[in-house]
């Protein structure tokens, strides 16, 4: 082997390590010092290593009454979501993916296009409706807010998941003496649900990690568990708030090991595929 | 009406324009109850759009379909007495060969029991009964076919529908499972509808054939008169092979005095050992109407010099147990007439090789009009 090859054999591998190095120091990092910190005492500078370990800050989240009702709350709102927004995008998405009506392009672009404003002003806006019909400071209104954020997601990833059950799949059962209802729910949804599934699971932690809006429209009377983060970094110990960061992270976890296959699968890149 | 009684299936002057194309006109079909009819034709003749509607996927513009004796023109698919088996076979990848088998009984609310005995029975009637628990995926693309098949006829519909059954398989498996659906198709008394585009298989399997052509039946017969008689310059070079020319056919009289048939091409004389199928009314094509003589290539029959019109070979192409012979006539008018001749390999002339003389004598000549009508 010459000696230049060698050369920039080596130096390739140098390279990939270092890139390894600052991803891992760079996106582990951070968790690491945050799940580190959740457990400790005390951590000052310049020791390596906490002063010492406990679990005393995950009993003071769960002790106070405000920010155990904000965990509940946020649960209550994700849910709330997935199920109107299911009930709403659902039919949408199917009528995208089969159905060719005037203006189906303007629409599918469009949900996508109000994602490419800034939220906040999208928000202004938005409070100044819903001082209009009372819709400030309640359930409802931050469900809309949260709905917004999972159109795109609701939409255009099931759109893709139905499009990709042929049609002939459907035809067979309708030939087999299926009505139009029955191979819908025996066929096309079963084959469609992975896709489904993921565009669920993106729509539960858009509505779980929300915070602006949901500020805007539900305080002071609904505090969600990334609302509760603005006063946890002022008002308690940064221990508390590195709990609570650990605490809103177990879901997206817990939810994206659950449909890794899915996901890995790579429906979600075909979910914006959509054509 | 008494046709339309016996008859499984009645198709009565269907017409379907899609995207502003005509794709079906004014077409009649009728099939006898337990009879197995093939659609053939090239792509875009609308056999697959007449079955689509025979299934109820899409309705008819104009025109009346009934399958014994009801009309069932405008009955969605679920209702339909029809079932079909699908080019892609459309088996549902989330169910098993059993589940995908039992569907159909599943929907009409049968006892579990009976759902279990008529889906082994089917499952044994397709040699299959060693897959049942197996996803679709997981078997082979003949398999895949059979399961397909089961599922159309555990439906017992009055009219079972095949669009290009044939088409995924390869070639060996082709020739076994067009023989196992014809097999089961009598065995079953059914009457069957098979779209395709091979006329082999049309041919081979049919007790009729309607060769379709620009949305219309463009003849509706057995396989043996379909092949002998072509009833349109079309249906002879879409079935099988046909060498089309310009020229007419004469009585002549030859030197014992005895009247014989004769073909004048390109001003050459060839003579025709058979009469016509049909009988050639002399001189028809004398007043000055264009004619055209199709002639297969196996009733082109060559042999020395001495015997028959002079042709000269072009090139010879081994097609295993018969060889392909390109002649040229010698005309004379000087414009060259290509004919294709098949030749058994025990033939002399076989062995002769391009640019040899040869004599050429036909046999079974077809006569068409200028509209491609046979006369």
């Amino acid at each position: 082997m010459p000696v230049s090859a060698l050369v920039a054999k080596i130096a390739r591998q140098v390279l990939t390590v270092i890139f390894i190095v600052a991803l891992l120091t760079f996106i582990v990092g951070p968790l690491l010092w945050l799940a580190i910190r959740a457990f400790s005492t005390s951590w000052t500078y310049p020791r390596l290593l906490p002063d010492g370990w406990t679990l005393q800050w995950f009993g003071r989240v769960f002790d106070d009454p405000q920010l155990f009702s904000s965990i509940r709350l946020s649960i209550e709102f994700a849910i709330t979501t997935l199920i109107v927004s299911s009930v709403i995008c659902l039919p949408a998405a199917y009528a995208f993916s089969r159905f060719d009506f005037p203006g189906r392009r303007v629409f599918l672009i469009g949900l996508f296009a109000t994602n490419a404003f800034p939220k906040t002003g999208l928000y202004v806006a938005l409070a100044a409706l819903f001082y209009a019909f009372n819709l400030m400071s309640t359930f409802g209104g931050v469900v809309v807010v949260h709905l917004l954020g999972t159109i795109v997601f609701m939409t255009w990833i099931p759109a893709a998941a139905f499009a990709s059950v042929p049609r002939s799949f459907e035809e067979a059962a309708r030939d087999a003496g299926g009505g139009r209802l029955r191979v819908f729910f025996t066929i096309t949804l079963p084959l469609a649900m992975p896709g489904i599934l993921v565009a669920l699971i993106m729509s539960f932690l858009a509505s779980f990690d929300e915070a602006q809006g949901t500020y805007l429209v539900g305080a002071p009377e609904f505090y969600t568990m990334p609302t509760e983060m603005y006063s946890l970094v002022l008002n308690y110990p940064r221990q508390v708030a590195a709990v609570f960061s650990i605490l809103l992270s177990i879901p997206s976890v817990v939810l994206l090991m659950l449909v890794r296959k899915h996901v890995m699968g790579g429906q979600l890149a075909e979910g914006f595929q959509i054509r | 009406m008494g046709e339309e009684q016996q008859s499984g299936l009645v198709l009565r002057g269907i017409g379907k324009d899609l995207g502003g194309r005509t794709i079906v006109d004014d077409l009649d079909l009728v099939v006898a109850k337990g009879e197995l009819v093939c659609l053939l034709g090239p792509s875009g003749c609308g056999k697959t759009t007449t079955l689509r509607m025979i299934a109820g996927f899409l309705n008819p513009d104009v025109g009346t379909i009934s399958i014994d004796g009801k009309i069932v023109t405008t009955v969605p698919p679920e209702k339909r007495p029809t079932a079909m088996v699908f080019q892609n076979y459309a088996l549902w990848p989330h169910m098993s060969v059993f589940e995908n088998v039992a569907y159909p009984l599943k929907l009409r609310r049968t006892p579990k029991n009976e759902i279990t005995a008529r889906v082994h029975e089917m499952l044994e009637l397709v040699n299959l009964m060693h897959h049942e628990k197996s996803r679709p995926a997981r078997i082979s693309g003949g398999e895949q076919q059979r399961v397909a098949l089961a599922r159309a006829l555990v439906q017992r519909p009055a009219v079972l529908l095949l669009d290009e059954p044939l088409s995924n398989l390869d070639a060996k498996l082709r020739v076994r499972v067009r023989e196992d659906i014809r097999e089961i198709q009598q065995r079953l008394g059914i009457t069957t509808v098979i779209v395709t585009h091979d006329q082999d298989e049309a041919l081979s399997i049919s007790d009729r054939v309607a060769v379709m052509n620009s949305g219309r039946i463009e003849q509706y017969s057995d396989p043996t008169e379909l092949y002998r008689s072509p009833a349109t310059r079309f249906v002879g070079g879409f079935v099988g092979a046909m060498n089309t020319l310009d020229g007419e056919l004469r009585n002549a009289t030859n030197d014992g005095g005895t009247d014989n048939t004769v073909a004048v091409v390109g001003g050459v004389t060839v003579p025709v050992d058979t009469p016509v199928d049909r009988p050639v009314a002399p001189g028809t094509a004398a007043g000055g109407r264009p004619v055209s003589l199709g002639v297969r290539p196996e009733n082109v029959l060559l042999g020395p010099v001495e015997d028959g019109a002079s042709a000269k070979i072009i090139r010879s192409i081994p097609r295993g147990h018969f060889t392909e012979v390109v002649i040229e006539l010698a005309t004379a008018t000087g414009e060259p007439v290509e004919l294709r001749s098949y030749l058994d390999d025990r033939s002399p002339i076989a062995r002769l090789g391009p640019g040899d003389a040869v004599g050429v004598r036909l046999h079974s000549v077809l006569c068409y009009d200028q509209d491609g009508r046979l006369r």
